[in-house]
């Protein structure tokens, strides 16, 4: 955890079918966001979006990470991963729309919500993905956003 | 309701929580799908799944779900059951299939998670 000019910076890796421990990432950001006394209805649409997004690069990467910055004003996630990148991003976005496998299934994820839900959580929201290079998604939220 | 009506109505098995039996729940949730946990449940919800992983558990803390119910008799593992108890979180289970359960909820006044489009008649 570095500090820079009031700016908190954050950063976690994150492996590849790794179900045991997918998630703590998610779960740490959400307690030092608990800790430094964000509006609770901040901390769901970060602790909704990071642990989506975790779940994605563990679930459908080859690995990858998440990091937070938390401003006085903002929260942004960036969530960047080592491949295989997404073909058709646009189809990717749609709800519903998955390629998790039955074992993946069986988990629990592959509703094909992730996405959609991240994007519902963030003021702006970006993903950017090259296929055969990796994917990037972005997120800011802002510390006045009304709770969803 | 109070989760010692809801393990009374589901003739449930405290797996872990017995100490917060007095808390209250609004409305309940039945889903094996994790992003559809994330997505609707805004309230104290209690959640009925059929699915017994550490997933589960780490949804629920997202979102600060404190109490789930498995059915089918789904009974969590060892690990699980602490993950439970460093979140504070209560865990029981019924031999119930999901829809019994829930219709068992339902009857005795609980309500499901409100979404858009419901009837609102409360
Ligand atoms: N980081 C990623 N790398 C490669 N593909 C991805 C990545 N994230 C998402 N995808 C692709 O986009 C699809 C939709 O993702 P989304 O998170 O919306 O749904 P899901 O992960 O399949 O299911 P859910 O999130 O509801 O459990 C995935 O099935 C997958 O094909
Ligand atoms: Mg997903």
């Amino acid at each position: 955890m570095t500090n820079k000019s009031n700016a908190i910076n954050l950063e976690f890796n994150v492996m590849k079918d790794d179900f045991s421990r997918a998630g703590e990432a998610s779960s740490k950001i959400k307690k030092i966001l608990t800790q430094l006394g964000i509006v609770s209805s901040v901390t769901r649409r970060v602790a909704i979006a990071t642990y989506e997004a975790e779940m994605n690069i563990a679930i459908h990467s080859l690995g990858g990470k998440i990091e937070v910055t938390i401003n006085p004003n903002e929260i942004i996630i960036i969530a960047v991963d080592n491949g295989p990148g997404i073909e058709d991003v646009k189809l990717a976005m749609q709800e519903g729309y998955s390629t998790a496998t039955n074992k993946i299934r069986e988990l629990g994820f592959g509703a094909g919500m992730g996405l959609p839900n991240m994007k519902k959580c963030s003021d702006e929201f970006d993903i950017v993905s090259k296929k055969g290079k990796g994917t990037k998604v972005f997120m800011r939220i802002s510390l006045d956003s009304k709770p969803v | 309701m109070k989760l010692a009506t809801v393990k009374e109505i589901l003739n449930a098995e405290v797996v872990t929580g017995e100490q917060y039996l007095n808390n209250e729940v609004k409305s309940a949730f039945g889903c094996d799908l994790m992003s559809d946990v994330l997505a609707f449940i805004k309230e104290e919800t209690v959640l009925l799944t059929g699915l017994a992983n550490p997933q589960v558990i780490r949804t629920a803390e997202m979102i600060d779900v404190y109490a789930i119910v498995f059915v089918r008799g789904k009974r969590p593992s060892r690990q699980i059951v602490e993950m439970a108890e460093q979140r504070n979180i209560t865990l029981m289970t019924t031999d119930y299939i999901l829809y019994t359960a829930c219709g068992k909820l339902y009857e005795k006044g609980l309500r499901g998670v409100n979404v858009k489009g419901d009837v609102v008649d409360d």
